[in-house]
């Protein structure tokens, strides 16, 4: 088992531990804070998968931004106590995990998969782009594993990602300000008590 | 070769997302769940893009990472909208439960 290996697994257990602490605190306050150890181990894992710049902005837009967002709600309601009946009955219960399990199988598929060219070719059809993918071992093996390392190593995330942000994807981008903006505007309407 | 695993995870976490969707009560908790879906999905975005880069080129590589950024975007203003709606509700029947929420029952 490679170091990369362990420390992936590592974090990847402290991630599923804390969503599960997540969904099951009964305080808010103690979900919210399981939340936020959730988030700091997947920039964890994006820093290993090659992705620096993105493992900043989960740590300073979600762990920081987002959650102190939730906390300042839960605070203003004052719901920082511990609810009296927040799980659902056991019918509520039993349905919730079936449901969790078949999903949880599906979603799984894939994952089984991507190591497994000749059944990911079946499930994908021949879509040239994706069935790259799905190369053998042997073929992986052989190409150079740290294309994406030499890149941040060459002109850092934050450049290679900025380019195509702003040449291909430039007309995405600026929507993104328009549904900013409406969020804003709705968010500041919904809030306030008289306009 | 972290695809596999990677995937593993990010289909637990979003498992773990829909299930708190579904057990939970709590407004405010069922839309932090409803963020650990969305993360689940940045990570898988994450590494099929870092699969991509190795097998077609680093620009291919790094597109999957700028869609990670516009998930980030949309969550953002989803977060500050519902919560602005939480509030609302709050503000009108003294509760997040949705238990008492049941205004489209006939």
């Amino acid at each position: 088992m490679s170091p990369t290996l362990i420390v992936f697994w590592g974090f990847a257990g402290l991630a599923i531990a804390s969503a599960l602490f997540c969904i099951t605190r009964k305080n808010p306050v103690a979900s919210a804070l399981w939340l936020v150890v959730t988030l700091f181990s997947l920039a964890a894992l994006f820093v290993i998968l090659d992705a620096q710049f993105i493992a900043v902005l989960q740590v300073l837009v979600y762990a920081g931004a987002i959650m102190v967002l939730f906390l300042f709600v839960i605070m203003l309601l004052n719901l920082g106590r511990r609810g009296p009946a927040d799980l659902k009955g056991p019918a509520g219960l039993a349905v919730g995990v079936a449901l969790g399990v078949v999903l949880l199988f599906q979603l799984l598929a894939p994952a089984r998969a991507a190591d497994d060219p000749q059944r990911q070719c079946e499930a994908l059809g021949q879509a040239a782009p994706l069935a790259c993918l799905g190369l053998p071992d042997s073929v992986l093996a052989a190409m150079p594993q740290d294309a994406m390392a030499r890149l941040q190593e060459q002109e850092g995330m934050v450049g290679a990602v900025a380019r195509p942000l702003f040449q291909t994807y430039l007309l995405p981008f600026e929507i993104t300000s328009v549904l900013l903006l409406a969020a804003i505007v709705g968010a500041v309407v919904l809030a306030k008590r008289k306009l | 070769m972290l695809l596999g695993p990677a995937l593993a995870v990010s289909a637990v976490l979003f498992t773990l997302g829909v299930a708190g969707v579904l057990l939970r009560r709590n407004a405010i908790v069922i839309f932090m769940c409803v963020e650990l879906m969305l993360n689940a999905a940045n990570l898988a975005f994450v590494a099929l893009a870092q699969r991509l880069g190795t097998t077609a080129g680093v620009e291919a590589g790094v597109r999957g990472q700028v869609f990670v950024f516009f998930v980030m975007a949309v969550a953002a203003a989803e977060a500050a909208v519902g919560l602005a709606i939480i509030l609302a509700i709050y503000r009108h029947r003294e509760t997040v439960d949705l238990q008492n929420i049941n205004l489209l029952k006939g």
